[in-house]
């Protein structure tokens, strides 16, 4: 089985969507979307786990070898990446039970849990997989059963936000794919590693510099990069709790992965860096999207939507780290992927269970929070601290790694624009907590949330505390997965 | 018998119970109350423990687990940490039992809420305290900081709500901004954090760039109150009266001291801040606080507000003879730790026991006061006259090595604002006195009142005892500090 780990856990799902779909009632696609789910996260355990040991793992999928057939490759970065989805979506299923029939309704559940487990498979898939070509068709697979669920929003206005969530993807993915069919162009591959070894001879070329703007440019869609981050907030906002928790916990971050896996694995350091200005362009819009986007969420009356703002600003941290084009910077920015995935995980669910008791997350919602559900308030403040980067969470630890490169390079403003940013999240997370501690509730009566609810987040709290504390997994992780990175195509 | 490890770190733990027990025992007042005094001379007792163990050499030094490398959250204690602890844990005991006075006689509410933080913030004081790195430090300051903020929003109203957005925003803001790049940058020079004697910095960072490194750390340690970042401090002013007592005269304020010295000696280094340019520019920022904090403390009416101003001023004091680089001056500015600890919380006792008895909180409505209230003025004069300098009192000695080290350097500037301090000392100090025992009452308060209640009155009298008792006993803790600078 050890062996055949890489497919599984994108195979799983897959079977399971369909059987889910024809499924009645709301109880039985959750119990085996969730076991499902259980089993993914189970197999990225091992495989994590095994390629650490052993180093990288290829599998040929089909039996057909590389680069002719399609190979799923897993070194650590993604084997990384593949721990964070599948675990996050193994707290969040168990969760959805209850918002998810408050929010959605049982006669829709089967749907609902099948276009879930849709997106929890494309995202495995793009993460996964060493062929470029089947990135873009995971993509699509997730990006669609993305607009689904973003549609199924209480709100008449998720349906919107799911279409222009639709443009907007269907930009990216297009433009990704044009980027791809240059490259296939020029060199008549679409595998990765092969890709990496014929492209330093034709790096000269417009069409290969094209193809890069493309990609590029495609996934900074995909990942909210400001300025092309208008989909997301409506699409945080309106969308189910679930959804929500999920989405912004792992989509954006799997967009960050393909990212650096094109700039580093596939295009290299020196063609990206060095004969391109990628990080003259990705520095500034990384510094503008972080503080404007920061400042903006500080005014914002729902703390959805705030930390939907908060997301776009956190992928101005990542990308800085990775526009730093350095192995510290890169350790920083898959160390905050994996982290800022723990922090808006937990927090996106602790509104979703405000959501489920109050019936809003407005801030007149949070009013008095510490009295009528404590638990849920204690989550949001910790997760907050989190968020804001205090010692002994794992906020912390990404702003310390992400501080330490910038001073690498001696880049002393970014180092200011780094603390700065920190500084507006003191002030909206100090908002929403002044809100909850202060503020006199309209109904004083205690209704905390339901089991079912908190333990999920109460999970989620304790590994933003556990990886805070106990570095050793993620950091030692995250270096040895930049270095890979940084020796390129060559390097595994 | 348990060693000295073992004491240090249920230092750290025993008050995390005891803030559970207290949350436990809220239904049962008295016995809620019992907790909170068990809990703080247990940890005294420990203090005690880890002190014999710090005279009798024994190896003290407790590594938990590794951050990042070359940086682990460790424990370890020192004569300038142990004298923190003391004086921390110590004073708890008193703050203990005046609370329970206070909080009663002033009508507070919350009371279980209040006494869980307290311990919370005891622990934390204890982590900075022990720390042996800058970055265990950190942790816990920033706990500090965290578990103070409900004590100082206490209330709940408006004018709380303002007071502690000025206290987190200027605590966290100078801690994210300036001293975590600090610790950091640090951590990049040198590759460890560890509080070693003479410094970790010398060969590993040019010294142009130490002149910023270090007020970095200065404004960062926002704690310390060094001018422009002392706000936070007259705004800490709206919690109950034995927060500002325990924790904003001594245990956050003197862990920013601390910390500060603790930068000075064990990450500069003094030999290498020596050859820092600019270096007497930390002097001079702090005699300025002092001076002008004094002359602020002069225009205020109200108690706790001038008592503000005065710790903002004493707390420089401390900084401005660290930072001179004189061997005796910096024995002055530890000792001054202790000795303003024993002052300043008399004087905030006071004015909360003057709140709770009579309503007042101006200075100018305190004629006659003395003669209602002689064992609580009487107090007040002892800790105020510890302010001035003038002996025999807790304030003398630190004034007197300070000033010894700074004729052994030769600083006319730090001689010249000990002098003009200790004139605005007495302009602001000594006329309470006079007021409170000479002038006759103005109008005859709407109630008949004596003293406050007996275990405010108990602890007040406490604090004011030691602080003369400090002038003839310190012979102790002066041997200790003095293997700080080697003598």
């Amino acid at each position: 089985m050890v062996t055949h780990l890489p497919v599984l856990i994108v195979v799983a799902p897959l079977l399971a969507a369909p059987l889910v779909a024809i499924m009645r009632g709301g109880r039985w696609p959750w119990a085996v979307a969730t076991l499902v789910t259980w089993f993914s996260f189970l197999c990225s355990i091992l495989l994590l786990a095994n390629v650490s040991t052993y180093g990288v793992v290829s599998y040929a999928l089909g039996g057909w070898e590389p680069p002719w057939g399609i190979e799923y490759r897993v070194d650590l970065a993604n084997a990384l990446l593949l721990v964070l989805i599948t675990g996050l979506a193994s707290v969040v299923l168990p969760y959805a039970r209850l918002s998810i029939r408050q929010e959605v309704g049982d006669e829709k559940a089967p749907l609902f849990y099948s276009a879930q487990l849709l997106q929890i498979l494309g995202l495995c898939g793009i993460t996964a997989t060493g062929d470029a070509f089947n990135v873009f068709v995971f993509l699509e697979i997730s990006s669609l059963a993305t607009y689904a669920l973003i549609a199924m929003g209480r709100d008449r206005r998720a349906l919107t936000s799911s279409f222009s969530y639709l443009i907007m993807g269907t930009i990216g993915a297009t433009f990704y794919l044009i980027g791809i069919g240059f490259l296939y162009v020029m060199t008549g591959t679409l595998n990765m590693m092969d890709l990496a070894e014929r492209l330093p001879e034709i790096q000269d070329s417009a069409t290969v510099r094209t193809a890069f703007a493309f990609i590029v440019t495609g996934i900074s869609l995909k990942l909210a990069l400001f300025p092309l981050h208008l989909w997301l907030p409506n699409a945080y906002t309106y969308s189910p709790s679930a959804v929500t928790a999920f989405m912004g916990a792992t989509a954006t971050k799997v967009a960050v992965y393909v990212l650096i896996r094109f700039i580093f694995t596939i295009f290299g350091v020196p063609f990206s860096f060095g004969q391109e200005p990628l990080a003259e362009v990705l520095i500034p819009l990384a510094i503008i999207g972080l503080l404007s986007a920061s400042t903006v969420s500080i005014g914002q009356p729902n703390i959805k939507r705030m930390l939907a703002y908060s997301s776009v600003a956190q992928i101005g941290y990542i990308v800085l780290g990775i526009a730093m084009g350095t192995a510290m910077g890169l350790t920083a920015a898959l160390l905050h992927m994996f982290n800022h995935g723990l922090m808006k995980g937990a927090l996106f669910m602790t509104l979703g269970a405000v959501a489920y008791r109050m019936g809003g997350t407005n801030i007149e919602q949070m009013r008095g929070l510490a009295r009528t559900m404590p638990l849920t308030f204690w989550a949001f403040v910790l997760g907050g601290l989190s968020l804001i980067g205090v010692p002994l969470t794992v906020g912390f630890v990404s702003k310390w790694h992400l501080i330490l490169a910038a001073l690498e390079l001696g880049w002393w403003p970014i180092v200011v624009v780094i603390l700065a940013g920190s500084m507006l999240a003191v002030v909206y997370v100090g908002r929403v907590v002044e809100a909850g501690w202060f503020g006199e509730p309209e109904n004083p009566e205690r209704k905390e949330a339901p089991m079912s609810l908190l333990i999920p987040v109460w999970i989620l709290i304790a590994a933003n505390l556990y990886f805070g504390i106990d570095t050793r997994l993620t950091v030692d992780i995250a270096e040895a997965a930049a270095a890979q990175l940084m020796a390129g195509g060559s390097g595994s | 018998m348990m060693t000295a490890n073992t004491a240090m770190i249920l230092a750290l733990i025993v008050p995390l119970i005891g803030a559970v027990a207290i949350g436990l025992l809220g239904r049962w007042p008295n016995i809620r109350e019992a907790a909170t005094m068990i809990t703080a001379v247990t940890l005294f007792g420990l203090v005690i423990r880890v002190l014999l163990g710090l005279t009798g050499g024994e190896f003290i030094y407790v590594e938990w687990l590794t951050l990042f490398s070359g940086v682990s959250i460790a424990f370890n204690t020192e004569p300038l940490s142990i004298l923190f602890a003391l004086i921390a844990s110590g004073l708890w005991i008193v703050t203990s039992i005046y609370a329970v006075g206070y909080m009663r006689g002033a009508g507070e509410k919350h009371h279980t809420r209040f006494f869980v933080c307290f311990a919370i913030a005891l622990s934390a004081a204890m982590g900075v305290a022990f720390s042996a790195n800058l970055l265990t430090l950190f942790i816990f300051y920033e706990v500090l900081t965290l578990s103070t903020y409900p004590l100082v929003t206490h209330k709940g109203d408006d004018k709380a709500k303002a007071g502690g957005r000025t206290y987190l925003g200027i605590l966290m803001t100078t801690s994210i901004v300036f001293f975590l790049p600090a610790i950091i940058w640090t951590y990049a020079a040198a590759g460890t954090l560890d509080f070693t004697l003479g410094g970790i910095l010398e060969g590993n960072l040019a010294a142009g760039s130490a002149t910023l490194l270090l007020f970095l750390f200065l404004f960062g340690v926002a704690k310390a109150a060094v001018m422009p970042f002392h706000r936070w401090l007259p705004a800490a002013m709206v919690a109950p009266t034995p927060v500002s007592a325990l924790l904003h005269a001594v245990a956050v304020v003197k862990a920013g001291v601390f910390t500060l010295t603790k930068v000075v000696i064990y990450i500069f280094g003094t030999d290498y801040l020596a050859g820092v340019p600019y270096e007497s520019l930390a002097v001079y920022l702090a005699g300025f606080t002092v001076v002008a904090a004094s002359a602020v403390a002069l225009r205020q009416n109200n108690i706790k507000r001038l008592l503000a101003y005065s710790t903002i001023s004493q707390l420089s004091y401390i900084i401005m003879a660290t930072m001179a680089l004189a061997q005796l001056a910096q024995i002055g500015a530890v000792m001054h730790i202790a000795a303003h600890a024993f002052g300043k919380i008399t004087l905030f006792f006071v004015a909360g026991a003057i709140y709770v008895a009579a309503k007042k909180t101006e200075v100018s409505q305190l004629n006659g006061i003395g003669l209602r209230m002689p064992w609580t003025m009487a107090a007040f004069a002892v800790a105020a006259l510890s302010m001035i300098g003038v002996p025999p009192t807790a304030g003398f000695v630190s004034k007197w090595f300070i000033l010894a080290g700074a004729l052994e350097a030769e600083n006319l500037f730090v001689l010249v604002v000990l002098v003009l301090s200790t004139a605005l000392n007495a302009a602001y100090f000594l006329p309470i006195i006079y007021k409170a025992f000479f002038l006759p009452e103005t109008e005859a308060p709407a109630k008949d009142h004596g003293e406050a209640p007996l275990p405010m009155v108990l602890a007040l009298c406490t604090t004011a005892v030691l602080t003369l008792l400090f002038f003839f006993f310190n012979g102790p803790l002066l041997d200790l500090q003095m293997t700080l600078v080697g003598g």
